[in-house]
């Protein structure tokens, strides 16, 4: 089958004129062309077009006048690679049958899956976009960045936390190393861990993966380095507390309330715990400062932080605090690539509204382009 | 030398398996679907291995602070003392949950411990709402006549007393709320492929610790 792993076989075979509802389509397996031959399914003889099968039309031949069948791998039948199989179908009316001949079919694993070919060829297109605009970065730097006052603020949170004389409280989320959130967060504590040194500031990192927390040690010491102030930096500043969702969110919730943080930083993902540590932060009393991607847990960081990055602003913030021409160049890119979809929303709405009304399938193709298949 | 395995290499491996991994998802063949689940296996030693850091870092900050006698540090000795009867019991039952200590542990306290705080936020929900939905500003206010609205719509006396909320709620729900967290995720799609670029590349380096 086109674009699978193997281990399954599509049959298709020519509709009859006299295709219809008393008629119905038998699909048969046997290991060898003799036989024996057992049957797999049954299904009325107007079914199982190839044109209902929902596969772009690059990689499928959407014709309407041939069945087709995919037989798949399942518990009690196993196809294995390269071992030719054989097929029969026969056509009943429930008391006589007309066999067709055993026909061999041997599955293949392909090595590109082209239904999802649409999906490459953006990937590639925004990629390019995103390397275009960090080429033109380096040659034009003044490049123009909206603010983001959740990462104005940063300074400001941490110059308050300095002048109260209280630790700043830095959470990565609950992802590991591998979400991009949490990378995200990491590079923002660089930042973070930077202004602290500077100013001398207690940071405490809390941690429930022990490989951010290692990533983390490197990156504090790092920023410690760079700022000039190795002396300041302290081995404790990024702990291990545990694994576990509640219990995490539980010793959190107690190092809120017993050191009394002046600004809590909830920067990478979270799940349930999100209020439970937001609430305690700001019943403390603490600035906070959030940044997700997780969408669902953004209303509990809107309502409970001072300010909260939406997002992608989350991505944006290392370009953000550093203002490398680079990095800023990335931010373009990403802009020329959510005008590029949503100018292509706006034509792909209005093409599926007139297909709609019209009853036309010539958009089709169009559409096509920009769905998700498997 | 130092250089080379500090940022070469780990640049190196990143672009390697960046590429790989992006161009994985194309590619159906079992090898390349193989490649996926030797690496998710490595993922999880690499993790159990880990967790030894993970442990060092807990067994030091507590044992700094009973060293110290910092306030609280009672609660110190309880950490250690419960790690060390979870092990001993772990050990005692072979790593058995039905039937043995652990499992009573588990269900009776760590199970009994996660649903306690779990269970504080619905209060939490309570007292965020409450300070949330004071109409201190134009938005603060139509976030209140949303929540007004909502509450209206999914509670069964609310719907009683008024009938337009049922579907007025589900307009909120399906059209208003839905439009703007599709847009969300559309921006934290393209952002997430643009960070990922430049963490293939890399471009964006500052995870490995500072720059040069």
């Amino acid at each position: 089958m086109p674009g699978d792993s193997g281990g399954s076989v599509g049959l298709s075979w020519r509709a009859a004129p006299f295709d219809g509802p008393p008629l119905r389509y038998q699909v048969f397996f046997g290991e060898q062309e003799r036989g024996p031959y057992t049957q797999l399914a049954e299904f009325p003889a107007n079914s199982h077009y190839k044109s209902d099968a929902d596969r772009p039309w690059w990689s499928w031949d959407r014709t309407k006048n041939v069945h087709f069948y995919q037989v798949k791998s399942t518990r009690t039948l196993n196809l294995v690679n390269g071992r030719p199989y054989f097929f029969k179908v026969a056509l009943t009316d429930g008391t006589q049958s007309l066999e067709g001949p055993g026909r061999s079919a041997v599955p293949e694993p392909n090595l590109f899956n082209w239904n999802k070919a649409n999906n490459f060829l953006l990937m590639i297109v925004f990629s390019t976009l995103v390397l275009i605009s960090i080429s033109q970065a380096k040659r034009r730097p003044n490049i123009f960045l909206r603010r983001i006052p959740g990462l104005d603020a940063v300074e400001e949170a941490i110059g308050r936390a300095t002048e109260m004389g209280r630790p700043i409280l830095y959470l990565t989320g609950s992802d590991d190393m591998s979400s991009l959130s949490t990378i995200a967060a990491t590079v923002i504590l660089g930042q973070v861990a930077k202004r602290t040194a500077a100013l001398d500031t207690q940071l405490k990192v809390p941690h429930r993966d022990p490989i951010v927390m290692a990533v983390c040690q490197e990156i504090v010491k790092e920023s410690y380095l760079e700022a000039g102030r190795p002396d300041a930096y302290r081995e404790d500043s990024n702990f291990f507390i545990t694994s576990d969702q509640f219990s995490y969110a539980a010793a959190v919730d107690g190092i809120m309330l017993r050191e009394r943080p002046a600004a809590n930083f909830f920067m990478g993902f979270y799940y349930a715990e999100a209020l439970l540590l937001t609430e305690t932060g700001a019943g403390t009393g603490a600035i906070q400062i959030a940044g997700t991607d997780a969408d669902l847990q953004l209303p509990f960081f809107i309502t409970t932080c001072d300010y909260t990055l939406i997002g992608e602003e989350l991505y944006a913030a290392s370009a953000y605090l550093s203002r490398e021409p680079v990095l800023v160049g990335t931010l373009r890119g990403q802009d020329q690539g959510k005008a590029f979809l949503l100018i292509s929303m706006v034509i792909g709405t209005i093409l599926a509204t007139i297909g709609a009304l019209t009853g036309t399938q010539t958009f089709v193709p169009v559409l096509q382009l920009f769905r998700d298949f498997k | 030398m130092t250089l080379f395995l500090r940022r070469t290499l780990p640049l190196l491996l990143t672009f390697l398996f960046g590429v790989a991994f992006a161009v994985q998802y194309y590619i159906p063949h079992p090898v390349s679907e193989g490649a996926l689940t030797e690496i998710s296996i490595w993922l999880r030693i690499i993790l159990g291995f880990a967790m030894i850091l993970g442990i060092a870092s807990l067994c030091q900050v507590h044992y700094a602070k009973i060293r110290t006698r910092v306030a609280g540090w009672g609660y110190s000795l309880v950490v250690y003392f419960s790690m060390l009867i979870t092990v001993a019991v772990g050990l005692w039952a072979r790593g058995q949950e039905t039937g043995t200590g652990l499992g009573w542990i588990y269900t009776y306290t760590l199970l009994a411990l996660q649903g306690t705080m779990f269970s504080i936020l619905g209060f939490f929900v309570a007292s965020a709402a409450f300070r949330a939905f004071r109409a201190r500003s134009k938005e603060a206010t139509v976030l209140l006549v949303a929540a007004i609205l909502m509450m209206f719509g999914r509670v069964p006396l609310g719907e009683y007393l008024v009938p337009a909320a049922g579907p007025l709620a589900g307009w909120l729900l399906n059209v208003l709320n839905l439009a703007a967290r599709r847009g969300i995720i559309i921006g934290i799609s393209l952002g997430g492929i643009a960070t990922s670029i430049k963490i293939i590349f890399g471009i964006e380096r500052s995870y490995l610790g500072g720059r040069e």
